[in-house]
Order: C-alpha cells, then sequence, then structure tokens
C-alpha cells in the first residue's frame, strides 16, 4: 500500500549496499579509512594519556582506562586463553576489543555515523591476516607442527571410523570457517545495523518531504523507530566487540588446550 | 519486480559489500599494526607493572600486619610472664616475711624467757646472800648475847676471846647440825 504510493510520487529509493560505498573525501581516501586512523589516535590517546602517571590508588581517568584494560585482560584473554598462558596475548586482545569497539561505536556517533566494520576489509584483514596466523602459530609454537595438526584435526576419544566424517570437518573449520565466520560475524551486524539505521531515517526523511499530507504523520513512527535501533545498535556494536576479541582469544586458547 | 531491480541498481553501482577492498585490508592490517605496537610496548607494560606493584603492596600491606600481629602477641606473652613473675615474687616475699616475722617472734619469746629465767636466778642469787648475810648476822648477834646473858648468869666475864668464840661456834654448829637434817 504505501510502496504504491510513494512510487506514485515519485522516487524514493531504498538504502542498500551502494550507501555503503562512499565517495572518496580526497585522493583515494574515503571516509572509513579517515575513521580507521581516528579510532588508532582516540584508542591511544585514551591509554597512553591514562597511563601516563599510573598510581596504586587510581585516579577516576585511570580507572575507567582500568576497567577497559581489566575486562580485556582477565574477563577475556584469562579466562579464555588460561591463566597461565594468557600473559602474552593481552596487548593483542586488548588491540582487538579495543580497535573494534572504538570503530562499530562509530555507527552510532553524530556526524561519524558510520561502523568501519560494515566494510568487510577490515574485520577480514583482523580475522584472516592477524587472528588466524597467531593462534595457529601459538599452537606450532607450544606443540609443534605434527602434534598440532594431529591435535587440531584429529581430537582423541572418539571411534575410528568416526574420523572419517570428522577430520575433514575439522579441517574445514578450523583453517577455513573460524576466520571467515569471525570476519564474517561482525561485518555483517554492523552492515545490517547501519542499512536498518538508513532505511528507517531515510524513509523517515521521505515520509516527511515527500510523501502525501495523510503519510507525513508516519514519519514519526519511521523516527521513533530509527531512536529505538540506534540504542539496539549500541547494545549490538558493544556485544560484537566483545563476541570478536573473545572469540579470538577462545581460538588461541584451544590451540593451545592440552586436550578438548 | 522491485527487489529485482534493486539488486541490478546494487549491482551495477557498486561492488558487492562481501567483496574486500585491497586498500582497506592493507589499511586495516597497517592500523591494527600500529596499534598493537604502541600498546604493547607503552600501554601493557605499564599496566603490568601497576599490577605487580599493587599486589606487592598489598602483601606488604598484609605482611605488616602479620608482623605487626605477631609483635603483640610476643609482647602480650612476656607481658603475662612478667605477671607470673611478679606474683611469684610477690608470694615469696610474703613468705619471706612471715618467716622473718616468725623468726623474730620466736627470737623475742626466747629472749623473753632468757630475761625473766635470768631475773629470776638474780632474785634467787640476791635472797641466798641476803639470807646468808642475815644468817651471818644473827649468828654474831646470838653469840654476843648468849656470852652476854651467860656472863650475867655466870657473873663473871669471859675474858679469854679466844675461848669464847670457840665455845659459840661449837655451840652454833651443834646447832645446825640439829636444824640440818630437819630442814632437809
Amino acid at each position: 500500500m504505501g510502496r504504491l504510493v510513494l512510487a506514485e510520487e515519485g522516487t524514493f529509493i531504498p538504502p542498500g549496499a551502494k550507501d555503503f560505498d562512499l565517495p572518496a573525501i580526497f585522493g583515494g581516501v574515503t571516509k572509513p579509512m579517515v575513521l580507521i586512523v581516528l579510532s588508532i589516535i582516540i584508542i591511544l590517546a585514551f591509554f597512553l594519556l591514562a597511563t601516563r602517571k599510573l598510581s596504586v590508588v587510581p585516579s577516576k581517568f585511570q580507572f575507567a582506562a582500568e576497567s577497559v584494560y581489566d575486562f580485556g585482560r582477565n574477563n577475556i584473554a584469562r579466562d579464555q586463553i588460561g591463566s597461565k598462558e594468557f600473559k602474552p596475548f593481552v596487548p593483542l586482545i586488548l588491540a582487538l576489543f579495543t580497535f573494534t569497539l572504538v570503530n562499530n561505536i562509530f555507527g552510532i556517533i553524530p556526524i561519524i555515523q558510520f561502523p568501519t566494520f560494515s566494510h568487510i576489509g577490515f574485520p577480514l584483514a583482523l580475522a584472516v591476516l592477524v587472528i588466524f596466523p597467531v593462534y595457529h602459530i601459538a599452537g606450532i609454537r607450544k606443540f609443534g607442527l605434527g602434534r598440532y595438526l594431529k591435535k587440531s584435526v584429529i581430537p582423541p576419544g572418539i571411534p575410528k571410523p568416526v574420523y572419517l566424517l570428522l577430520t575433514p570437518i575439522e579441517i574445514f573449520l578450523k583453517f577455513f570457517m573460524d576466520p571467515i565466520t569471525l570476519a564474517i560475524r561482525v561485518f555483517a551486524a554492523m552492515f545490517a545495523g547501519h542499512l536498518i539505521l538508513l532505511v528507517f531515517t531515510l524513509g523517515g526523511e521521505y515520509l516527511l518531504l515527500e510523501a502525501g499530507p495523510a503519510l507525513k504523520p508516519v514519519s514519526i513512527i519511521s523516527f521513533a523507530m530509527a531512536i529505538a535501533m540506534t540504542f539496539l545498535e549500541a547494545l549490538i556494536q558493544v556485544l560484537q566487540a566483545y563476541i570478536f576479541a573473545l572469540l579470538s582469544a577462545g581460538y588461541i586458547g584451544m590451540s593451545l588446550a592440552e586436550d578438548h | 519486480m522491485v527487489s529485482s531491480s534493486l539488486i541490478t541498481i546494487a549491482a551495477e553501482g557498486s561492488p558487492s559489500p562481501v567483496m574486500p577492498h585491497l586498500s582497506e585490508v592493507i589499511l586495516g592490517l597497517v592500523a591494527f599494526g600500529i596499534l598493537l605496537f604502541v600498546l604493547s610496548k607503552f600501554v601493557v607494560p605499564k599496566f603490568e607493572a601497576l599490577y605487580t606493584e599493587r599486589t606487592a603492596k598489598i602483601e606488604g600491606g598484609i605482611e605488616k600486619a602479620e608482623a605487626a600481629q605477631k609483635e603483640a602477641e610476643a609482647a602480650l606473652v612476656q607481658y603475662k610472664a612478667q605477671l607470673a613473675e611478679a606474683r611469684a615474687e610477690s608470694a615469696r616475699i610474703r613468705d619471706d616475711a612471715r618467716a622473718e616475722a616468725e623468726q623474730i617472734k620466736e627470737e623475742l619469746r626466747a629472749q623473753a624467757q632468757a630475761e625473766s629465767a635470768r631475773i629470776v636466778a638474780q632474785g634467787q642469787a640476791q635472797l641466798e646472800a641476803q639470807r646468808a648475810q642475815i644468817v651471818a648476822e644473827l649468828r654474831a648477834e646470838l653469840g654476843r648475847q648468849a656470852v652476854e646473858l651467860a656472863s650475867r648468869i655466870v657473873g663473871e666475864s669471859l675474858e679469854d676471846e679466844a675461848r669464847r668464840r670457840g665455845t659459840v661456834d661449837r655451840f652454833l654448829t651443834d646447832l645446825d647440825s640439829v636444824s640440818a637434817p630437819a630442814k632437809r
């Protein structure tokens, strides 16, 4: 019904993948590229300022930085990797968590309003070119190549014929699906979330400006939905950053674990 | 209809969103590399140092408290020992005093007894002496009077002194020998 009305009025173009392909600001530099750099600056400024003068009894700002650090260190890295071997991975997990978090949150910050990870290049780079090598190399360094591969693809304690089925699945999961799903999970969430926000805001705008008088009030519903979705997005963005770091730490922990 | 046209628009307008841009992959790697480097070089060591320091402080505080408690316990033990010692000391002193008092009393009693014995002995000696004196006096008197009376009776003076003395003495000795068995 609405669609018909819209069609009569003319030119509502629903947002789609093209809206993520932003024009270059200058040279070949696009908005996501600027945001990535901005996120690095924000995170480093936050931590470097907070660690300039650390004291045993923390100030408010130090406490905030410590809480973030603690969350990455204890709640993610230590829980997933184990208290014996998590220390060397703390910087990686902390960087993954804060980097993903800030870039996701960009999606609901006014003016910025673009979750960088909705461009698959960034999460893919992290998952396939950083996390994937890290957890395999960590496992190989601990167990040696042969034992690590055996442990990974032939988990012990299973009836022999099952290996015919299980080993290919394990190989497929461990060497292809794990890193790719890790990247796609956060990418898809950010992409879909941003798209939903676009639909409701652009739809509301169109209803308000272009639609017939009878439909103008409907724009309020659309804008209300956009606001509600923004809150939902805030939750999802934080959650996805947490999951991204958690799963990365989980993969590392799994490749370092003695047995399944 | 509409949806198919949308897909064509998307396909024509831009590359598929699941195809990564190479520039973004490279930028993401470099940016993350910088972030990871700075965090691991400057941020994480500082936090870890802080944690170590904090743990040390807390453990140090606990140790200090334990030491203080130990010290207090030692002081208490020492105090109790001293108290017991003081009590023993006071008991000892009291016993000593009691013993001393007893001794003094005993000594005084002995002294008093000795004194009384001495006084009694002295009295007896005095009495003895007086008695001897009186006896001597009486003897002399008796002798003289007896001679006098005798001379009066006889009517003549017993001139011979030596004889007179011998007579009286003999008489008295007789008297003594008569009275002595009665006395005994």
